[in-house]
C-alpha cells in the first residue's frame, strides 16, 4: 500500500460521508416541502421520490394541455364494466337523486352534496387527454365543478396536506396532494362531451385529475376526507393502487 | 436491461401503437404486435390473458431511467472533460468521405478482421454508430419517455407536440428501443468476431494493447 492509495482511500471515504450527509439533508428538506410520496418505503422509493419531487418542482402550477372540440375522440374508451353493486343500482334507478358526496376531516363545515347542488355551482369544462398507465388514451370534454370550489365551501383548515377520495365501488380509493387538489383543472366531474357523465365513465360523479394518469381519476366518488397525513388510511401508502403494486403518484 | 425487461412488461399491457395524440382499442391502430396482452380489454386474437405485471414494471422502469440518466450525465461530463468524445468518437475529416465509409462497410461485409491500426481506436462506422447511440438514441428515448408523462406534458407542451402527440411519442419510444436492442446485438456479435476474451479484457481494463499482450 503506497501513501498515494491511502490518500485516495481517505478521499473516497470523505466523499462517501459527504454524499451520505448530502442525501440525508436533501431528504429532510424534501420532507419539509412535501416532496416525498407516501409509497417511498419500497425498493423503488428513491426513483419514486425523485420523480415526484422533480415533477412537483417543475409542474406546480402548470395547466394540462387543452384541445379543440374537433380533437375530441369519437370513441372514448370506458375501461372496465360499470359498477353493479346493489347500493349503486338502487341510486341509479332514481337517476342518482339520492347520491351524496360527503366531505369530512380537516374542514370547518363538514357537509354533503347532491349532484344537483354541485351542478348549481359555477361549472368548469375542459377538453383534456386521459391516458391509462397501460398505454391507451382518449381526448374528451369534462364538465364539473372545480374541486377547490367544493373545498372552499366546506372551509379547508390550513394544516391540510392531502385530499383522500373514496369510490362507492369497494376497494377504490385514492388521494392527491394540495397542489393537485387546489389546481383549477381538478374537477368533481358530472358531465362528458356535452351530456351527463355516463355510468361507464364514472357517473354520476368522478374526480378528474388531468395532470395524472387515468387511475387517479376515480369513478363513483362518494366521500372526500381532508387530512394532514395518509398514515391512517389503508396500509398507509396513500391510496389503493400502491397496495396492488402501482405508484401513488401518477404524473408520469 | 432493467429498462428493457420492464418496458416489455409495460408494452404487453397494450401491444398496439397509434400516431397522433390519442388512441385506444376502439380506434384503428398504426400497427399491433402479434403477441398476447396482459389485459382482457385488448383484442389480440389469443384466447388467454397474461398476468398483470405493470405495477412493479413501472416502478422499476422509472427508477432504472433515473439511474440511466445519472450514469449518462457522468459519462457525458467525463467524455467532454477528458476529450474522449473528440479524440475517440468524432471521425476524422478524411474518414467522412463516401469512399472511406463505403470501404469500411465493404470490409465489414467481407468479415475482414480489424487491422492493427484499429487496436487502440474505433473505425469510422463504429464512431458514427456510437455517436448516434450516445447523442441521438439515448436522448430521444428519455425525451419520448418524458413526453408520455401527463405532468411533464402540462409543463412543457412543446416536448409533446414536436412528435405530433403523446401516442406518437410512445410509438417513437418503441422504435428507439428496437434500434438500441439492435445496436447491442450487433455490438456483441462484433466483439465475438474480434476475439471475445481480449476485447472484454480491453473494455474492463481500458488497455488497448490487451490483444497483443495475450496473443
Amino acid at each position: 500500500m503506497s501513501k498515494l492509495s491511502r490518500r485516495k482511500l481517505m478521499g473516497a471515504g470523505l466523499g462517501a460521508v459527504a454524499g451520505a450527509s448530502g442525501i440525508a439533508v436533501a431528504g429532510k428538506l424534501a420532507a419539509r416541502y412535501g416532496l416525498i410520496p407516501p409509497d417511498h418505503g419500497s425498493v423503488y422509493g428513491p426513483g419514486e421520490t425523485l420523480t415526484y419531487a422533480s415533477q412537483r418542482l417543475l409542474t406546480h402550477h402548470s395547466l394540462a394541455r387543452e384541445f379543440t372540440r374537433s380533437q375530441i375522440s369519437k370513441t372514448p374508451f370506458a375501461n372496465g364494466a360499470p359498477y353493479q353493486g346493489e347500493d349503486f343500482r338502487r341510486l341509479q334507478a332514481e337517476g342518482f337523486a339520492g347520491w351524496r358526496l360527503s366531505v369530512d376531516g380537516m374542514v370547518a363545515r363538514p357537509g354533503s352534496f347532491s349532484p344537483a347542488e354541485l351542478r348549481s355551482y359555477p361549472a368548469s369544462s375542459q377538453i383534456t387527454h386521459l391516458a391509462c398507465e397501460e398505454g391507451w388514451s382518449y381526448i374528451a370534454e369534462w364538465i364539473g365543478v372545480p374541486l377547490f370550489h367544493v373545498l372552499n365551501v366546506v372551509g379547508v383548515l390550513p394544516q391540510a396536506r392531502y385530499i383522500v377520495y373514496f369510490s362507492m365501488q369497494p376497494g377504490w380509493w385514492d388521494s392527491i396532494d394540495m397542489a393537485d387538489a387546489l389546481h383549477p383543472q381538478t374537477l368533481v366531474a358530472y358531465g362528458l362531451n356535452g351530456g351527463a357523465l355516463p355510468v361507464g365513465h364514472g357517473g354520476p360523479l368522478r374526480l378528474r385529475v388531468p395532470r395524472q394518469l387515468g387511475y387517479k381519476s376515480v369513478k363513483y366518488i362518494a366521500r372526500l376526507t381532508v387530512t394532514d397525513s395518509l398514515k391512517g388510511f389503508g396500509k398507509g401508502l396513500g391510496s389503493a393502487p400502491p397496495e396492488g403494486g402501482y405508484a401513488w403518484y401518477a404524473g408520469i | 436491461m432493467a429498462l428493457l425487461v420492464s418496458g416489455v412488461e409495460i408494452l404487453i399491457s397494450h401491444p398496439r401503437f397509434y400516431w397522433g395524440e390519442a388512441g385506444n382499442v376502439l380506434t384503428p391502430s398504426l400497427f399491433a404486435l402479434p403477441i398476447p396482452a396482459s389485459r382482457s380489454t385488448v383484442p389480440t386474437g389469443y384466447g388467454f390473458v397474461l398476468p398483470d405485471q405493470n405495477g412493479w414494471s413501472r416502478y422499476l422502469h422509472f427508477q432504472a431511467a433515473w439511474a440511466a440518466v445519472f450514469t449518462g450525465l457522468v459519462y457525458c461530463a467525463s467524455g467532454l472533460f477528458t476529450r474522449h468524445f473528440r479524440r475517440k468518437l468524432v471521425p476524422a475529416g478524411a474518414d467522412l468521405s463516401w469512399r472511406a465509409i463505403s470501404s469500411s462497410i465493404a470490409n465489414h461485409l467481407r468479415f475482414k478482421p480489424p487491422g492493427k491500426a484499429e487496436d487502440g481506436s474505433y473505425n469510422v462506422l463504429q464512431r458514427l454508430s456510437y455517436l448516434l447511440v450516445i447523442f441521438v438514441l439515448f436522448p430521444l428515448a428519455i425525451w419520448t419517455g418524458l413526453a408520455m408523462s401527463p405532468a411533464i406534458a402540462s409543463a412543457f407542451p412543446f416536448a409533446v407536440t414536436v412528435f405530433g402527440g403523446q401516442q406518437s411519442a410512445r410509438t417513437i419510444h418503441f422504435f428507439v428501443t428496437v434500434f438500441l436492442v439492435f445496436f447491442v446485438l450487433v455490438h456483441i456479435v462484433m466483439i465475438y468476431l474480434a476475439g471475445f476474451g481480449s476485447r472484454m479484457r480491453a473494455m474492463i481494463t481500458g488497455r488497448a494493447r490487451a490483444r497483443k499482450e495475450h496473443a
